[in-house]
């Protein structure tokens, strides 16, 4: 447009006709003015759109950063014999038993020995988390022979103490506006004089599963719970919605009942996603009795809701693979099966697999029917099998966003940004393979 | 374990069947297949199936109603003062055996009937699972001899198989029909037992909704009431917040896109519509309630406003902005359908490319617009996570977007996460908003699906 943008055109002739008297010369600049704007329109529409992805996208990671580095303090603990297992029997029984917090006590005890009230030393253990005693058992257990050895030890910091060495938590405020106190600043300060806490990577985040507390909490028991979904989404929704594609693609005659079919998978991809929730608790919960919360349930209930993506892109790859193929398949005595199974299907499988892909990133990220077949139970274990309690990524990105703690806010963002990679793998894949086997006829 | 056991003996007989059934057929004609009616793979897959399907299909329909004929045989076992109760005391029966049965505690002392009648319970299961592998293991066996047998030069393989497999393929395109009608009727059931409770009137067009039940009869506030004008509003509401953001960036976007943009900057632009499209509703409501709420109250603080923590304009901002790429692509579409001649006349005519666009193209593009924002609305009636996470939860009837409001999705997901018991009106209420949620949602969609059509065909 740029050799219409110039309107003066009053130079080109100096015989002024009526295409050059005032008013048409005025109304074109108006005119090519409004085009302008209109196109400005255009442009910040899309800014706009890219303004918000920046923003949600740098906010979630600006505020999720963090958790990717969790404080810890290193303590020196006296694996004292008479304590830990007084009969020296060495039971792993009597091990587990024995009281490691008090072990914590007395070490603390010894670095800051100006803390002798009860209060003071109550203060002084909650510098720690409340699953630093469960570090100690585990040490044992692997390695007995620490019993009655003194070790410096690296112990999990309370969420509280974390968020403080991140900076989150402002030192320059009164006492009773911050949840850590002055004698444990004071404490927190003493321990960083003697390098004894610092912030290391935080590898309870992926291997732990969920938790009350936010330093003990982890994702990996909600990404084996969303592998197990998606396995099963994905062993019944590929198999069947394929087929359902082929048969409609390929052989369905064109009668009320094919129809029906097609408008009736047309609607499914527009429903809700929360009524095929309440479709599997109707369904399969109340009605077939299924477990609750298990992988199981909402394989199923995801598998339904994503048939119809896979079922709508593996028409348009079928579709796609030119007649002149089938002809030649049909011109040499192959069946129609035949020639559907044998060269219609491998050469629309790239399209197959770029629109599956696709339809099991979506149910990797759905959160809403899974909330209705109570997958948003407190789930600490890590799940075992496919009828196991057990929640997945999102719905513990939901669980986690609720919870009050700073702590958790920095582990959702964080849960986020896991999610998201996820979807980014499967996406690029999704890319990958269309560009790679991607065929023009 | 019986029954993985069993999948894992069908797949090693069918995979044998197939072995069987080919070598057999070459050998019947004596290794010169021409004379064969089909390919010998033919004969060996009419084997397999015969090997695999019927134990299969044993094994399905056992897999279905195992639970349910094992209680009911467990139910007939037990003495009569347990079992003759009402309906609610069966359910309450049937939980305590399952809990038993499963190893886990109910929380009070059982009663050793009940106890006898878990172990019967599990007993059965196992018998019954036991016996499922043997029959099936035997069918599968019969069935590949029989099969094998049955093969011969002039056996029309081919035919058999493919029927087979024909058949397969419309059970599998039957699953829409199925999943439609299980949609319909949990619904229509669920909501019907929930009208019975409640005047379906009153659950209209009432203006009150607070949808608790008592514990006790007696006590205060006793009777839930469940008018739900107020979730209907709040939908609206968000709704339009959403539509008045999603729907001119939206359509900017798209004619940017297909008219001004030239192919690289398309290639460019487009994956950050592609992104903002495949980011997962979670996020997006994390976002509403993590930093854009507290921003749009910030904002409402710094001019002198009331802001609630929950406001509707952050939640339907959000929205909207999940929404843009979802407008943006389906009138993408719809405005490359209308034919270039259009377009050629109207420049010839001296029009620019906006007028062209705004005269020309939008008006023959209009119905599917039309469709498109259809679409958009009905996806953003229908979205719960955003706003089960930024929208409130307080049934406030009002028009301010500012103010907390609710939505018929957010009341859904609050109903029925948790513990529910099955018999109480405010469980049931959540089946009642969510046949309301899928008849005005699937009314949307058939309309604006049949406009797409419709005009696709006009211009094609």
């Amino acid at each position: 447009m740029t050799e219409l943008a110039d309107p003066d055109v009053r130079a080109v002739s100096p015989a002024r006709s009526r295409y050059q008297s005032d008013e048409f010369v005025a109304r074109l600049r108006r005119r090519y003015a409004a085009e302008q704007r209109f196109k400005y329109a255009g442009m910040a529409a899309i800014g706009l759109a890219s303004l918000m992805l920046v923003v949600l996208l740098g906010s979630i990671i600006s505020q999720g950063y963090t958790a990717f580095q969790q404080t810890s303090i290193a303590l020196d603990i006296t694996f004292d014999a008479a304590e830990i297992d007084p009969q020296g029997t060495r039971n792993p029984e009597v091990l587990a038993q024995a009281n490691y917090a008090k072990l914590i006590r007395d070490s603390l005890g010894t670095v800051f020995p100006e803390a002798t009230s009860r209060a003071d030393r109550r203060t002084l253990s909650d510098l720690l988390s409340s699953g630093a005693p469960f570090e100690l058992a585990m040490m044992v257990r692997d390695d007995p022979s620490l019993v009655g050895t003194t070790k410096r030890v690296w112990l999990t910091a309370s969420d509280d103490v974390d968020q403080f060495m991140k900076g989150f938590i402002p030192r320059n405020v009164a006492e009773t506006e911050r949840r850590v106190n002055d004698v444990q600043v004071a404490a927190i300060d003493r321990l960083a004089s003697k390098d004894s806490i610092e912030k290391s990577f935080n590898t309870t985040l992926f291997t732990a599963g969920d938790s009350r507390e936010p330093e003990l909490a982890g994702i990996w028991g909600a990404i084996v719970g969303s592998f197990m979904t998606l396995a099963i989404t994905m062993a019944l929704a590929v198999p069947i919605g394929v087929s359902a594609a082929i048969y409609l693609e390929e052989f369905a005659p064109k009668r009320w009942w094919t129809d029906l079919i097609e408008v009736n998978i047309n609607n499914l991809a527009a429903v809700p996603s929360i009524v095929f929730g309440l479709l599997g608790l109707a369904v399969f919960l109340n009605f077939f009795g299924m477990p609750r919360s298990a992988p199981v349930v909402g394989g199923v209930v995801l598998a339904l809701m994503t048939l119809p993506i896979i079922i709508i892109a593996t028409r348009a790859a079928l579709k796609a693979v030119p007649p002149s193929i089938r002809e030649a398949a049909l011109g040499i005595g192959a069946s129609p099966l035949q020639t559907v199974l044998h060269h219609v299907l491998p050469l629309a499988m790239p399209g197959i697999l770029t629109g599956t892909i696709i339809g099991m990133a979506h149910a990797l990220g759905e959160t809403a029917p899974l909330l209705m077949i109570g997958m948003v139970a407190f789930i600490v274990d890590i799940p075992g099998g496919f009828t196991d309690s057990a929640t997945v990524l999102p719905v513990q990105i939901y669980m986690w966003a609720d919870s009050p703690e700073r702590a958790f806010t920095e582990r959702t963002s964080a849960a986020i940004m896991i999610l998201l990679g996820f979807l980014v793998l499967m996406n690029g894949l999704a890319v990958f393979l269309r560009k790679k086997f991607e065929r023009r006829w | 374990m019986q029954l993985t056991v069993l999948l894992v003996v069908l797949a090693v007989l069918a995979v044998v069947g197939y072995h069987l059934g080919r070598s057999r057929a070459a050998n019947a004609v004596g290794g010169r297949i021409v004379q064969l009616h089909s390919v010998p793979a033919y004969y060996g897959a009419y084997v397999a199936l015969w090997a695999g399907l019927p134990a299969f299909l044993l094994f399905v329909a056992w897999g279905v109603s195992e639970g349910w004929l094992v209680m009911q045989m467990v139910l007939a076992g037990l003495p009569d003062r347990l079992t003759s109760v009402d309906a609610q005391g069966i359910a309450l029966l049937k939980a305590d055996l399952l809990n038993l049965a499963h190893g886990l505690n109910t929380g009070r002392q059982p009663d050793p009937a009940v106890v006898a009648g878990a172990e019967h319970y599990n007993a059965l299961r196992q018998l019954g699972d036991w016996a499922v592998l043997g029959f099936g293991s035997a069918l599968a066996v019969a069935g590949l001899w029989y099969a094998r047998e049955r093969i011969s030069p002039r056996m029309r393989a081919r035919n058999q198989v493919e029927r087979v497999i024909n058949i397969v393929l419309i059970g599998c395109s039957l699953v829409a029909i199925l999943t439609t009608v299980g949609i319909v009727l949990s619904l229509v059931f669920e909501a019907a037992r929930f009208f019975m409770a409640v005047n379906p009137l009153e659950f209209l067009f009432g203006l009150h909704w607070s949808p608790q039940m008592a514990i006790r009869a007696d006590q205060v506030g006793s009777s839930g009431s469940f008018g739900a004008v107020p979730l209907f509003a709040g939908t609206l509401l968000i709704t339009v917040i959403a539509m008045l953001v999603a729907v001119p960036v939206g359509l900017m976007a798209a004619i940017f896109m297909s008219e001004y943009a030239t192919p690289r900057m398309r290639t460019a632009l487009k994956p950050i519509l592609e992104v903002l499209a495949g980011i997962p509703t979670v996020v997006y409501g994390f976002f509403a309630a993590l930093t854009m709420a507290p921003f749009v109250r910030r904002i409402g603080d710094a001019v002198g406003l009331d802001v609630s923590s929950e406001s509707a304009l952050a939640a339907g901002v959000v929205m909207g902005v999940m929404i843009i790429p979802f407008v943006s692509s389906l009138s993408d579409d719809v405005i490359n359908a209308v034919p270039q001649s259009l377009r050629d006349g109207s420049y010839g005519l001296g029009a620019t490319k906006s007028e062209t666009i705004k005269l020309v193209v939008m008006p023959a593009a209009l119905p599917g617009i039309v469709a498109a924002v259809m679409l958009a609305v009905s996806r953003a009636i229908g979205e719960t996570m955003i706003v089960t996470m930024a929208a409130g939860l307080s049934a406030n009837l009002t028009a301010n977007p500012l103010e907390a409001v609710t939505t018929v999705t957010t009341q859904i997901a609050t109903l029925l996460v948790g513990d529910q018991e099955f018999d109480s009106p405010k469980t049931l209420s959540a089946f009642g908003l969510g046949l309301v949620l899928f008849i005005v949602t699937l009314t949307l969609n058939m309309i604006a699906l049949r406009v797409v059509q419709k005009y696709r065909e006009k211009y094609d």
